[in-house]
């Protein structure tokens, strides 16, 4: 490990048909951390998470990722989830003629119907209602997401990568995603979560706030949320004319 | 090794359970190569067999309102790498009656194997029939194999067939299903193959709704690897009023394989109700990416995928 940090991404810059969408991103998570990361919609949020997972599309221009002190820049999904990496997508995927007990096995070193059960019970669902369903349009959004977040957590990562696991979660629920962000950090993984939601924020040790492809502030979760809930507005014409790098010291 | 238990070995390569074979409350029938090695009937259901120079004809009768509490067990194989098996098939099921049949075809060291299935089905009146065909052709890809079947469903009749061949290679498979029905029946047909390397498939599904009220559904969910190719043709008509019908078609593509999808379907009565999807892509990016991230190489990734579909 480099410097105590588990993550450390250097200028990063990401370019898809002609749009520059990561400026020069910066930053660094350690083991254990939880790293909020607020945005507005269309900030880049999931095409960093993308690019730190090494998705089809999402190869950096620019800049370097580094993972317990490995240059993983230019590794492949799978290398990258083998060095304990993974992420867990905004909109879930579904996966026709695939058991829920199935997808929560495919993560896992020695799957255990315990560990399949605990993970289903991590996300407040009970197994025996969802072992056996299909990942599929039969599941609900939510119950999509909460399956998603448990097969991340049956594969007990060294980095989650969570693109907002509040989303499409009804307000009474938050805490459950906010229980599981807490174990998954108790237990050893560090969490890059991607969230708007300023309660979730609660969650983390520290906070990093993003627009138009650069993080523009990092600090106390409680501070960036504040800053995130009442100054960032104006950024969205800053986004709009997409002005050269620096003029965001303006906000 | 005797033929007999040579050939339930092979069943069991293609997934099939012996235990049925053997069992002497179990309906079956057991043809290898031109010979019938085995034929148990129970009450209500008659096999009768004949000895072909290439193959076996066989007739399968259900009596009219017996209904099969469990399913007739059928296994035709050929165990050397070379021959032709052809089996002639006439089914008929009474009225009324219900029986179900799981049926699997085993070639497990094709290298020139040709298997040709001709089957003439019979649904008598509110009578019901369900058959599941599972294949295995063995790893090399030498196996042709050609299932014809022309079933007519009678008046509140119900069939339903499945074939399957998912493990291990197709070689070619050439399938050919016509089924016609009468008022208020019921028809289904689904078919399910994964083919790799020079594996070539072909699948006509045909549903003609004659009868008022008649109901259809062809369906097809293909996957193709390497060099292989596909071509799926389902055909659904509707003769008559308030026949309804739909043709679902999904395929994955991979590599430099080609894949083909004809739905088609035809209304003749205004008052009939036909439709059709067809699907035809390589596996969905994010699915498979999720998968990665889960630590799945690309490879076993589109597989799970594919087999998911095929399910
Ligand atoms: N394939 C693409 N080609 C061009 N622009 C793209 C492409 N994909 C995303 N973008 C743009 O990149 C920017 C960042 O999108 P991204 O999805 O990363 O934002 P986000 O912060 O995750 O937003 P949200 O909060 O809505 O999820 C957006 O302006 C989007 O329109
Ligand atoms: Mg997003």
């Amino acid at each position: 490990m480099q410097n105590g940090y588990l993550l450390r991404v250097e200028n990063l810059h990401l370019q898809r048909q002609e749009k520059k969408i990561l400026r020069g991103v910066t930053f660094e998570i350690a083991p254990w951390q939880v790293f909020a990361l607020l945005g507005r919609n269309g900030s880049g949020k999931s095409s960093l998470a993308y690019t730190l997972m090494g998705c089809a599309g999402y190869t950096p221009s620019e800049g370097r990722i580094l993972f317990n002190g490995q240059d993983i820049t230019h590794l492949s999904i799978t290398e990258r989830a083998r060095l304990g990496i993974t992420l867990a997508w905004q909109e879930p995927a579904r996966f026709e003629g695939l058991k829920v007990k199935d997808y929560l096995a495919l993560g896992m070193k020695e799957p255990s119907r315990e560990k399949m059960e605990a993970a289903l019970n991590a996300v407040a669902l009970s197994p025996l209602s969802y072992l056996e369903r299909t990942v599929n349009d039969a599941l609900s959004g939510g119950e999509r997401k909460r399956i998603e977040l448990a097969a991340v957590y049956a594969m007990r990562p060294r980095l989650a990568i969570l693109d907002e696991p509040d989303s499409g979660i009804d307000v009474l629920s938050l805490d459950d995603i906010a229980r599981l962000i807490r174990r998954l950090a108790a237990e050893g993984t560090a969490v890059l979560l991607i969230t708007h939601r300023n309660e979730m924020v609660s969650v983390a040790d520290v906070a990093a706030l993003m627009c138009a492809g650069e993080i523009l502030r990092i600090g106390e979760p409680q501070e960036m949320r504040d800053y995130y809930a009442s100054r960032c507005q104006p950024c969205i014409t800053v986004e709009a004319v997409e002005p050269p790098g620096g003029e965001y010291e303006r906000l | 090794m005797s033929d007999f238990e040579a050939i339930l070995k092979a069943y069991e390569r293609s997934g099939g359970n012996p235990r049925f074979l053997r069992s002497s409350r179990v309906a079956s029938l057991v043809v290898s190569g031109n010979r019938v090695l085995g034929a148990n009937e129970i009450a209500g259901i008659h096999l009768t067999s004949e000895q072909l120079p290439d193959g076996v004809r066989v007739k399968v009768v259900v009596e009219p309102g017996v209904k099969l509490d469990t399913p007739a067990h059928l296994c035709f194989g050929v165990i050397p790498a070379e021959g032709i098996q052809r089996i002639l098939s006439k089914f008929e099921i009474g009225a009324g009656a219900k029986a179900d049949f799981i049926a699997h075809c085993t070639f497990p060291n094709a290298r020139s194997i040709v298997h040709l299935m001709e089957a003439q089905i019979h649904v008598g009146r509110n009578a019901q029939m369900k058959y599941s065909e599972t294949h295995y052709h063995g790893e090399e890809g030498g196996a042709e194999v050609l299932p014809k079947a022309q079933v007519i469903v009678d008046e509140g009749g119900q069939y339903a067939a499945e074939f399957t061949l998912t493990t291990g290679r197709v070689g070619k498979l050439d399938l050919d299903y016509v089924v016609n029905v009468d008022a208020h029946g019921v028809a289904e047909l689904t078919t399910k193959a994964y083919g790799y390397g020079t594996d070539a498939i072909s699948v006509k599904e045909t549903i003609r709704l004659n009868g008022e009220g008649a109901r259809g559904l062809a369906k097809a969910r293909i996957a193709v690897r390497d060099q292989a190719t596909s071509q799926v043709i389902g055909t659904t008509e509707g003769n008559a009023p308030f026949a309804r019908g739909h043709v679902d078609c999904i395929e994955i593509v991979r590599d430099k394989a080609v894949a083909n999808a004809i739905p088609v379907v035809k209304v003749t009565d205004p008052r009939a109700y036909v439709t059709h999807e067809a699907a035809i892509g390589t596996v969905d990016k994010k699915e498979l990416e999720t998968l990665m991230a889960r630590g799945l190489d690309e490879e076993t990734a589109v597989d799970v995928i594919i087999r998911g579909m095929l399910q």
